[in-house]
């Protein structure tokens, strides 16, 4: 069952080093992180230079050589796992423990933060739990598994009966501790500590299916994908702290980059008055000519956002952008609308980032939404008949939704009215461009009218922004 | 070319002699950038010890630390190189009017030229160790210009013509991630993202710093950073604010840590009074008998 190259990887044999690298990084690659050949020409020689007998040295040693921004770590790790570490074969116990036993140990393990313990109980619980088709338990055999035997090893399955959340209690109280500081911070912990016990099960499951099935099966199919290529429609909870830590040093940016243009403004015309006054110093001769300020109104923005329900996960980081950019300028004002719309702007407090479930709020608290399905047209009604007047000359208007009006009227006229109006007109929408007259989605008839950018992931975002930033504001 | 350091242990050894606990990413960074010659790009949150690392492998290295700060609007004459126009003048004025072409020639030699920290350091003969810090906050024209000093180790005058390193520095940029880096430039160098440590390397760095607080407030100390860390904040506490706060508690001459102690020192952590309002909130802080707010 040598089907994986992986156990011809040996210290000794460099060309299947060679190899192994060229296809590490071409899978790298695949998942996002474009590390050129003069970084695979760094990385061969940090082999080199480090050796391949301690595996954690390798890992950091190639993640220098290799990488190029936060937040491509994870990914790395998951495919530095298959390429570079075997799995531990599966020991059958000789009696199973029951499920029961296993938490026993697992609570007094986090507890302890017995390290070993807990890799130990990963792979065990694997073993016991996790297998499915011919792997594991009894099926545990010399047998040959095909790809086509759907056999494999499952991190969830055995989450899923280990029920782990369940422990926190005691994971808690077996932390010690009294009071309530103790508690909180112990709670907080034990979560963390949990967190890392099921990454440390998915990686023994990956690592194991590629056993079975070949590494390149897995590396393609079974590796979680980078947080900043992670959809905002399909984000879950976990995803969502991570994005918004993302999502957070990209208002800054934005900030930054904003306040470098307006700076550079300032070069211009000469102010002779007191060019000349600065001139008797020497004599009368303008040495250090001064140049009168330039007179340059703040930006105006106007952000209109979609907060319906199938838009959440987006709507939490139109929420970020709309606080970052309502601290930068002075004259904000954002619209929040569902099926009819209304002004939000009083809901950011000027320097805090807006709370999770800010879009909840609003939803309760102003009227943007009637019957609570989203309705693009009556929205754009509403702001039009009401808010026509703030649009002018120099304001930028940007809209942020995924179009779907659930097969109602679009009201093109209202759009269009709005666009006239303003300087420029922006559309962020979440969904990929392909899917855009798909459906009840009326972003293809809206985007002959508005320039419109597919957005779905912090990745786009950031090419949006630095986009955005030197056509709008 | 000189090497810096002969093995991963060698540096973990140095720099922790040198006071600073390095993880394994960190020291088998700093190796691999001395034995390859590459510039070592370092990014991370702010505090958590980028500029201190470079201070260290300039002690460890027992090299001269050559440091170029970075911001808003530095351009060539202070970061490069600069002509001592006074000193020219002077000497035009010194010399004998009918010796004009020999003065001119005179007026750009090395006599004149005012070294900057990137010409200083290459033309550093002892070992020396770069530091570029916070170069996001450098304007993109001043990557251009460092794009052939970090790339062949050189600079090219125009008046004296290029001159290359003696002896190639070990060049250390950090950055905040305030604006992303160009490509070019990052191809250049190897990368580094320190993060915030393991909660058992941040207590080695609380003891090594602050050895004189009390042994059994170590371990809350480190837990209470940690779990702040995980909550949804706007600053999460860095090492440099656990060492402070280690400081402030020794000062306070605190035996343990009670609600109370940590409410009150609470700003030594967190800068932000939303942080402050989320920390007093789910760690459960606040005081009974302040609960009319």
């Amino acid at each position: 069952m040598s089907a994986s190259p992986r156990h011809d990887f040996r210290p000794g044999s460099s060309e299947t080093l060679t190899d192994r690298l060229v296809d590490f990084v071409g899978l790298l690659r695949e998942h996002g992180i474009h590390a050129g050949p003069s970084e695979t020409v760094d990385a061969a020689s940090a082999i080199v230079a480090l050796g391949v007998e301690n595996r954690e040295r390798l890992r950091s040693g190639l993640a220098a050589c290799l990488l190029r921004r936060n937040g491509q770590r994870a990914v790395f790790d998951q495919l530095f796992d298959l390429y570079f570490l075997t799995a531990e074969r599966p020991e059958p116990a000789t009696v199973p423990e029951s499920v029961e036993t296993l938490r026993e140990r697992l609570a007094a393990a986090l507890a302890a933060d017995d390290q070993a313990a807990l890799a130990e109980l990963a792979s065990q619980s694997l073993t016991e739990l996790g297998g499915y088709g011919g792997a594991g338990g009894a099926g545990q055999s010399s047998r040959p598994v095909t790809t086509a035997s759907g056999a494999g090893w499952s991190s969830y399955q055995t989450m899923k009966a280990l029920r782990p959340e369940e422990l926190l209690d005691r994971v808690v109280a077996g932390m010690g501790g009294a009071g309530e500081l103790d508690s909180a911070v112990h709670t907080i912990e034990a979560q963390r500590r949990l967190r890392s016990f099921r990454t440390a099960v998915q990686t023994q499951a990956r690592l194991r299916s590629a056993d079975l099935r070949g590494t390149d099966y897995i590396a393609r199919r079974g590796v979680e994908t980078a947080t900043d290529r992670i959809d905002f429609l399909g984000a879950r909870e976990q995803d969502l702290a991570e994005m918004r830590r993302l999502v957070n040093p990209l208002a800054r940016k934005l900030a930054t980059r904003l306040a470098a243009r307006r700076r550079k403004a300032v070069r211009g015309q000469i102010d002779m008055r007191r060019t000349l006054r600065r001139s008797m110093a020497t004599g009368g001769v303008p040495v250090d000519p001064v140049l009168r300020a330039r007179k340059h109104g703040r930006p105006d923005l106007v952000v209109l956002a979609d907060l319906s329900g199938s838009v959440t996960g987006f709507a939490e980081f139109t929420l970020q952008l709309v606080q970052a950019l309502q601290d930068q300028f002075s004259k904000v004002r954002s619209f929040g609308f569902i099926d009819t719309c209304d002004e939000i702007t009083g809901f950011f407090t000027p320097g805090e980032p807006p709370q999770p479930g800010l879009s909840a709020r609003i939803i309760r608290e102003a009227s943007v939404s009637r019957f609570g399905s989203s309705n693009y047209g009556e929205a754009f009604r509403t702001f039009a008949d009401t808010q026509l007047d703030i649009l002018g000359p120099r304001t930028s208007l940007l809209i942020l939704g995924d179009a779907r009006t659930n097969r109602t009227d679009p009201n093109l006229a209202a759009l269009q009215a709005m666009t006239d109006r303003a300087k420029h007109a922006h559309w962020l929408n979440p969904e990929p461009a392909r899917s855009w007259s798909t459906g009840d989605s009326a972003a293809s008839t809206y985007a002959e009218h508005v320039t419109m950018h597919e957005c779905r992931n912090v990745r786009q975002l950031t090419e949006v922004i630095s986009r955005l930033s030197c056509v709008v504001l | 070319m000189s090497r810096f350091f002969d093995s991963v242990d060698q540096v973990a050894r140095r720099l922790t002699d040198a006071g600073y606990l390095p993880s394994l990413d960190i020291a088998t960074a700093v190796f691999l950038a001395g034995h390859l010659g590459k510039p070592l790009l370092i990014e991370g949150p702010a505090g958590v010890g980028k500029t201190e690392l470079a201070k260290a492998v300039a002690a460890a290295t027992e090299a001269e630390l050559i440091r170029l700060q970075c911001y808003e609007g530095i351009d060539e004459a202070r970061a490069l190189y600069e002509w001592n126009h006074a000193k020219q003048l002077l000497r035009i004025t010194a010399a004998d009017s009918a010796d004009w072409n020999r003065t001119r020639d005179h007026v750009f030699t090395e006599e004149f030229l005012l070294d900057r920290p990137l010409l200083a350091a290459i033309r550093n003969p002892d070992p020396t160790v770069l530091l570029i810090d916070e170069l996001d906050k450098a304007d993109v024209e001043l990557e251009g210009l460092l794009l052939e000093v970090l790339g062949d180790f050189q600079v090219s005058i125009p008046e004296l013509g290029t001159v290359t390193a003696v002896r190639k520095p070990f060049v250390i940029v950090t950055s905040n991630a305030n604006r992303d880096l160009s490509e070019a430039l990052k191809r250049r160098c190897l990368y580094l993202h320190i993060d915030y440590p393991t909660a058992e390397l941040e207590r080695a760095i609380v003891r090594m710093k602050v050895p004189e607080l009390d042994e059994a407030l170590g371990e809350p100390v480190v837990r209470v950073v940690g779990a702040l860390r995980e909550l949804p904040l706007r600053k999460a506490p860095s090492i440099a604010e656990t060492v402070d706060w280690a400081k402030t508690l020794v000062a306070l001459g605190a035996r343990n840590l009670t609600n109370g102690v940590v409410r009150s020192t609470l700003g030594v952590l967190l800068k932000y009074q939303a942080d402050h309002r989320i920390a007093v909130e789910r760690l459960a802080l606040s005081e009974p008998e302040s609960d009319r707010r």
